[in-house]
């Protein structure tokens, strides 16, 4: 049970991973990444989302009509959603405003629906729970890879801090104007995904 | 007239929803492999986008928006005002997918062909983020009802173009010689960001 909790729990990140090979959820995971801290909270937002998506879906699983199933994930989704932007409202208004449209974007996030439905309506709530934790890191990695590469080379920071100190600040790094834009991302999730395919090759595709 | 035919270019080419805010992005990289079947869902998206975004913009000035239902109430005090704005993300969807699923309906009695033609492409329209994303933005900018349909239709034939365009190259690509590693969703990748690139040089026209 154990070794099987920690598959389901660690496989989305690499070996299964929501963006790079499930090819879901990839809209905020582009607009969302010009800084650390962005990207940390998105990751964090999505975790929670698809972990209590995927329980109570599961928790309810064998009550749900197949013929209405998306409409009841999408309402169970979406209250989640509203839970989680309000928080955000409340506690950190600024970055709420950053995040603008794209925290009520999760909703309509593919990872949160395609997990629901491919594995929360088939498994018990325990490992559903974890199979959503799973997904939610994986989302994250690459989040956090994409945003690390383009904050630190577009801006010279890490979470704020400077690391490389821009040449307009009196320091010797000239910032990388092409990462500070959201589309360097797809260039970055883009050769991400080379490196976990060629490190992982049976996960090359066919054409 | 004028100040709608400039949201109408403004919303194709400045504003795309696919290639400046990268919305609906998992439709967009997973079925761009022909063209064909790209402008059957290029067509049901701007379809769904022209209706959901004014419907949605009706009930959200008529319900939601903070104050809206005081008339209806005979409420004249400010502070007992009434504001279901928070309601509006689990309201959206909801329209959406009753749009969606009326839309085939109709589709199924009155137009089997084109029903046959769209096929799945229709029930995944509810989880594309364009469509949810197009109606965000329409309450951030404040639309009216007018502004608001043109705002619908120009994001679906914007979202079109990019999904054609980019099948056409990926239908092209298969000639060409792709590292391993990268074949499939890695390149797709990358073509996408230079698209993106090459859409930003219209963020230079002001209408």
């Amino acid at each position: 049970m154990a070794s099987e909790a920690k598959k389901v729990l660690t496989a989305p990140i690499v070996d299964n991973n929501p963006i790079a090979l499930q090819v879901l959820g990839i809209c905020s995971a582009l607009a969302v990444t010009s800084s650390m801290a962005n990207a940390m909270v998105m990751t964090i937002a999505v975790v929670m989302v698809t972990a209590f998506s995927n329980l109570f879906i599961s928790i309810i699983r064998n009550q749900i009509p197949s013929s209405v199933r998306i409409i009841v994930q999408m309402a169970i989704i979406a209250s989640l959603v509203i839970v989680v932007d309000q928080v955000l409202k409340a506690f950190s208004y600024q970055l709420s405003k950053e995040l603008s449209v794209y925290i009520g974007l999760i909703i309509t996030n593919c990872i949160v629906m395609g997990r629901a439905e491919a594995f929360a309506m088939k498994e018990k709530p325990g490992v559903s729970f974890l199979d959503g934790i799973g997904n939610g890191l994986g989302y994250g990695f690459i989040l956090i890879t994409v945003a690390f590469f383009r904050e630190l080379l577009g801006f010279g920071t890490f979470f704020g801090i400077e690391v490389l100190p821009l040449v307009q600040n009196g320091g010797w790094y000239q910032g990388n104007g092409l990462l500070v834009l959201p589309f360097s991302s797809f260039f970055i999730i883009g050769l991400v995904i080379w490196a976990i395919r060629q490190a992982k090759p049976d996960q090359v595709e066919k054409d | 007239m004028e100040h709608y035919l400039s949201i109408f270019i403004k919303t194709i080419f400045i504003e795309n929803m696919a290639l400046s805010f990268f919305l609906g992005m998992c439709t967009f990289l997973a079925v761009s492999k022909k063209v064909s079947t790209a402008i059957g869902l290029g067509v049901a998206v701007v379809v769904v986008l022209g209706l959901a975004v004014p419907v949605n913009q009706i009930i959200y000035q008529a319900i939601l928006a903070p104050g809206a239902l005081d008339g209806l109430m005979g409420i004249t005090d400010p502070a007992k005002s009434i504001d279901l704005s928070f309601l509006s993300f689990i309201t959206f969807i909801g329209v959406i997918a009753a749009l969606v699923q009326i839309l085939e309906m109709v589709l199924d009695k009155y137009f089997p062909a084109l029903y046959q033609a769209l096929g799945i492409f229709l029930p995944l329209i509810t989880v594309n983020c364009a469509i949810f994303g197009a109606v965000s933005f329409m309450v951030a900018k404040n639309l009216t009802l007018g502004e608001s349909f043109v705002y619908g239709l120009g994001s679906g034939v914007g979202w079109m173009l990019a999904i054609v365009l980019l099948a056409g190259l990926r239908e092209k690509m298969k000639y060409s010689d792709v590292p391993d590693g990268l074949k499939g969703l890695g390149i797709t990748f990358i073509t996408a960001g230079l698209m993106a690139f090459g859409f930003l040089s219209f963020g230079g026209i002001s209408l």
